[in-house]
């Protein structure tokens, strides 16, 4: 964060537990309040309560609803059995767990990653997508010509094109209260602490005693994901504890910065140039007719 | 793919596909065309062949010409089209490839008026080279922007799609001399146009054999027309380039004709595919499933190993 100099302010970001999520979605309600969002009626999808079903121009908060029928206990298995469901919910305020009817019920907001490698910066060509001094990653709306570039350089497919407007959009981490020092509105909204809020080391920290706190209950399945900088992407400032594999909640297991292959990209593109070249050249070798 | 077991979210896709609108696959026609012949002119003109040069320079100037107008049309919000000019980004092909086309289309306008008017004459001799050698560029950065996602089908064929590109350019340039040059002065854009042909053939055979089962949407309902429609075209417009060309006037154009056709529909192909690739999930979690099980990525979750 050199580039702010004495104005860079400590990296923030979202640590999104999903074990407290009860899918109530008023993350989605105050994104699209605060942010101005317009409308998505999407009709109405059959995937259990979610019919928002991604994140997109129009949708900046997302949250899944993953059902699964298992074995009720923990993970498919009757190891551990509803003795240690109980435990569960006792001690560690766990809500996905639904119980009754053999149902686990996984919810989750998804929000954009504001990656460290963030490919949709790095391909803009405008420089509309920028890297603010909180060291999250915004558009600016006067700057995007809606080229679409950044839409499918995206690993997690956050950003999108709005209809009739033709630029593209996506989650900000409300850079406006940020300034304000406030915390963003989904989180302030989050009504169980789901989505928290915060200095990203700070967040990191919290989240690996949630996660040794689920695993010693039992949860064998809970992960951290995106929380730290060994990944594809180099770390996210949205990172969440998820309770099964990413893809379950439409999440790449393994994203990686498509820049990260710029170097062998170009080299190909280079070596086709010259290549073409010298086809060029030796169209001329040889007989004249 | 052969991994059944992958997971996803109701079958939802996890990348998003392209909002890219149809200029883009006529684009990335126009721009090789128009490079490639940019890079046919310069060399006819340098072996003394003007008549094909000065073909060959039309024909640059039809693809380079029609290229800005494709893109513009394309932009989400075209008034603000200049804006691809606020900056130069090496990780941004499409940042990278605009100040090529500029360039291109301001040496390649000077060059071709000149070949046809012999206006700016002195302009037109730093032009002519300069055209050419942005040409080069012109043809191929288009697979390198399209390689530079996470469309798998583009970001695994990486190293293929400049080539398969690079190829179509070659074949379109050379298609189009072939057409409009009197076949005593077209000898060396024929020889173009089969080597283009050729290798466009066989790299997207290569490309589609190292792809696997990622492959698989160039076969997909509304994609396997152009993929076969594409070798189909190309082959058949090759063999009478080869074969009839140098005497017949109409076996000429029917080739050029042809392998055109051919070079439009590969790109339409490889552009359809994208939306396949970025829609089926198994596609973009599969093998990055796979990398994990085999070790080489630790992948982006991190658990708490059962202690005992």
């Amino acid at each position: 964060m050199s580039t702010y100099g004495t104005d860079a302010r400590p990296r923030m970001g979202f640590f999104t537990d999903t074990s407290l999520c009860i899918g109530c979605k008023a993350c989605e309600v105050a994104c699209k309040e605060w942010n101005r969002v317009p409308e998505s009626p999407q009709g109405f999808s059959g995937h259990s309560y979610d019919n928002t079903l991604d994140l997109g121009a129009n949708t900046w908060r997302h949250v899944a609803f993953v059902e699964q029928r298992k074995e009720l206990g923990l993970d498919g298995g009757d190891l551990l059995g509803s003795l240690t469901l109980d435990h569960l919910v006792a001690d560690t305020g766990l809500q996905t767990y639904q119980d009754g009817e053999d149902v686990r019920w996984l919810m989750a907001s998804d929000v954009c990653k504001h990656c460290t490698h963030a490919a949709c910066l790095e391909v803009c060509p405008t420089g509309a997508l920028f890297r603010t001094e909180f060291d999250t990653v915004v558009v600016q709306q006067d700057i995007c010509n809606g080229c679409g570039y950044c839409v499918p350089a995206c690993p997690f497919g956050v950003l999108d094109q709005r209809e009739g407007d033709g630029r593209v959009w996506k989650c900000t981490l409300c850079y406006d209260r940020l300034r304000d020092d406030k915390e963003p509105a989904c989180a302030q909204a989050c009504p169980t602490n789901s989505i928290q809020f915060g200095e990203l080391g700070d967040l990191r920290d919290r989240a690996q005693q949630r996660l040794e706190q689920l695993a010693d209950a039992g949860a064998a399945s809970a992960q951290l994901y995106l929380a730290d900088d060994e990944d594809g992407i180099g770390g996210a400032g949205a990172f969440f504890l998820l309770l099964d594999e990413p893809e379950v909640y439409g999440l790449p297991p393994d994203p990686v910065d498509t820049v990260r292959d710029i170097g062998s990209i170009w080299a190909a593109a280079g070596a086709a140039a010259v290549g073409l070249g010298v086809a060029v050249a030796a169209a001329f070798v040889g007989r004249k007719r | 793919m052969s991994d059944e077991d992958v997971r996803s979210y109701y079958g939802r896709p996890v990348v998003k596909p392209p909002v890219w609108k149809p200029e883009i696959p006529w684009y990335l026609f126009t721009g090789g065309l128009g490079g490639g012949s940019a890079a046919l002119a310069y060399a006819a003109g340098r072996s003394g062949n003007d008549v094909l040069a000065r073909r060959a320079w039309l024909a640059a100037m039809a693809g380079v010409g029609a290229s800005p107008l494709l893109l513009i049309s394309d932009l989400g919000y075209p008034s603000r089209f200049l804006n691809m000019l606020r900056m130069f980004k090496v990780t941004s092909p499409m940042s990278v490839g605009s100040w090529v086309l500029v360039g291109a289309g301001a040496t390649t306008s000077v060059a071709a008026a000149h070949a046809l008017t012999g206006l700016l004459p002195r302009s037109a001799r730093v032009a002519r080279p300069a055209a050419a050698l942005l040409g080069l560029p012109l043809s191929t950065y288009t697979g390198a922007l399209l390689a530079n996602t996470a469309v798998p089908i583009w970001h695994e064929a990486r190293h293929s799609l400049p080539v398969v590109f690079a190829a179509g350019a070659a074949a379109s340039a050379g298609a189009a001399a072939t057409m409009l040059t009197p076949a005593r002065h077209a000898a060396p854009a024929r020889r173009l146009a089969l080597m283009g042909s050729l290798v466009e053939l066989g790299g997207v055979q290569a490309m589609e054999h190292r792809l696997g089962d990622l492959a698989d949407p160039y076969h997909g309902p509304d994609v396997e027309l152009f993929t076969r429609g594409a070798r189909l075209l190309t082959a058949t417009g090759a063999l009478l380039i080869a074969g009839a060309a140098r005497r017949s006037r109409a076996a000429a154009v029917a080739g050029g004709a042809l392998v055109l056709a051919g070079a439009l529909a590969e790109r339409w192909s490889v552009f359809k595919s994208g939306f396949g690739s970025a829609g089926d999930p198994k596609h973009t979690v599969g093998p990055q499933r796979a990398r994990i099980r085999g070790g080489r990525t630790r992948g982006a979750s991190r658990r708490i190993e059962a202690a005992a």
